[in-house]
């Protein structure tokens, strides 16, 4: 007797098919369901440290941009308990860096932001941190403002992954971690990335940005000025295929 | 009791640029319909000294950068029944909390000592002069908020809409697409 497998997963109550190979956050993708996530970018190797995408798998907790979908998984999503636990993660995101929205030219493109927004957060809630972060503004035209980095690894990975280069890294744990750059100086300027690297684009938040760039797009008019991060194919899918931990 | 009693609101900018003030104003000829509903209390609008002691809602724009707005903002939450953080800088600090990367004497000597184009190098120190706190903090780090409108400047739309919602007696809420935080 034979009994065919149905390759399906379902989300909030919605039966939807992933293919062999797909995380529970590659299926959500294709079939236009959005788990909120701001490490991941579908052709990157997945990160699985913001913790966002969070979902709860069978009543466990895991992460959708890591976990492979399988059959028969019954996933929550939009659910009030992991609303207020990823507002939590949000609000801790934007207390621990310098996150002033108004004075930044990534304002209105920013994901954290629309995260934000998508998630009605309205303030911070723990006591801000404040912290000193070193800028390097080195660079003929990139920029980079540590104040804003979330420590994604986004363009560590698009760096290593895509562009071939290696620029960024992260180093230190914890509340140490920070944002360094490959080069004998540590500055942007001493190597070789460019604009037309991935890495120079990736960043989530505004703290890899291009210079003389930042105000082309008036405050108003900007992407989630005009939608909302929920919406289908507001984010740039890179093509190229990332290998996964399952993979040899 | 023949007439309704009005709404009191008060208002006030700590370490703000009032900005949030005149974004408040741009609500336009729909003041002359709240004016019904509400009378001003302490406000720059009116230019009225102190909080009278039965103040329905309390708007607080800026954050806490001297000793005389953490005077201000605990004479608010003592006489008004509703506390409202407006704005970027009354949320998070803003713009002034940038300078919480700096000690104060860094930031005193950048601005009156060896800034570009200082003429007469003296650091102000006038009696008159609320101290400065030596870090700029968010109104919630030292009262109880009830409600946050984000935005620099939240939009006049916002405003109307947090006051007309409370004046109905209902949760004040915002439709998503006027949720900003610049």
């Amino acid at each position: 007797m034979s009994e065919e497998i149905k390759n399906t997963i379902t989300i909030d109550g919605k039966e939807i098919p992933f293919e062999e190979g797909q995380t529970i956050m590659d299926a959500a993708l294709a079939a236009d369901i959005y788990i909120p996530h701001l490490c991941h970018r579908p052709g990157l190797k997945p990160h699985g440290s913001c913790k966002l995408c969070t979902v709860d798998v069978n009543g466990r907790s895991a992460s959708a941009c890591t976990l492979p979908a399988a059959s028969g998984q019954e996933i929550g999503n939009n659910t009030e308990a992991l609303t207020e636990v990823r507002k939590t993660i949000t609000q801790m995101l934007f207390v621990e860096g310098n996150h002033f929205c108004p004075a930044c030219e990534k304002t209105g493109d920013c994901t954290l932001q629309a995260v934000g927004y998508h998630l009605d957060m309205l303030d911070g809630h723990f006591p801000q941190f404040y912290p000193r972060r070193e800028l390097d503004a080195s660079h003929e035209s990139i920029v980079l403002d540590r104040d804003r980095c979330i420590m994604c690894e986004l363009c560590v990975r698009a760096s290593r992954e895509v562009d071939g280069k290696d620029v960024f890294a992260i180093t230190g744990r914890g509340i140490d971690a920070k944002l360094i750059v490959n080069s004998e100086s540590g500055k942007l300027a001493d190597t070789d990335i460019t604009t037309d690297d991935l890495a120079a684009h990736i960043c989530p938040v505004g703290a890899i940005l291009i210079k003389e760039h930042g105000y082309e797009t008036p405050i108003g008019r900007r992407t989630f000025d005009l939608h909302t991060i929920a919406e289908p194919g507001l984010e740039p899918v890179i093509l190229r295929k990332g290998k996964h931990a399952d993979e040899h | 009791m023949s007439t309704k009693k009005k709404v009191r609101v008060a208002t006030t900018s700590l370490a703000g640029c009032f900005g949030c003030h005149m974004s408040f104003l741009d609500i336009d000829e729909a003041i002359v319909g709240l004016i019904e509903k509400v009378e001003f209390s302490r406000s720059p609008i009116n230019d009225i000294k102190h909080c009278s002691p039965d103040c329905d809602i309390g708007l607080i724009e800026g954050g806490l950068c001297n000793a005389e707005n953490v005077h201000v903002l605990k004479e608010f939450r003592e006489n008004c029944k509703i506390v409202i953080a407006v704005g970027a800088c009354a949320i998070n600090g803003g713009v002034p909390a940038m300078r919480n990367h700096f000690t104060l004497k860094e930031c005193l000597e950048e601005a009156y000592l060896d800034g570009v184009g200082v003429e007469n190098p003296m650091i102000p120190d006038d009696v008159e002069l609320p101290l400065l706190l030596s870090k700029v903090h968010p109104i919630h780090e030292v009262v109880h908020v009830d409600y946050y409108l984000p935005g620099c400047p939240p939009p006049a739309d916002a405003f109307l809409k947090v006051l007309t919602d409370l004046l109905e007696g209902k949760e004040p809420s915002l439709p998503k697409e006027i949720l900003h935080y610049d």
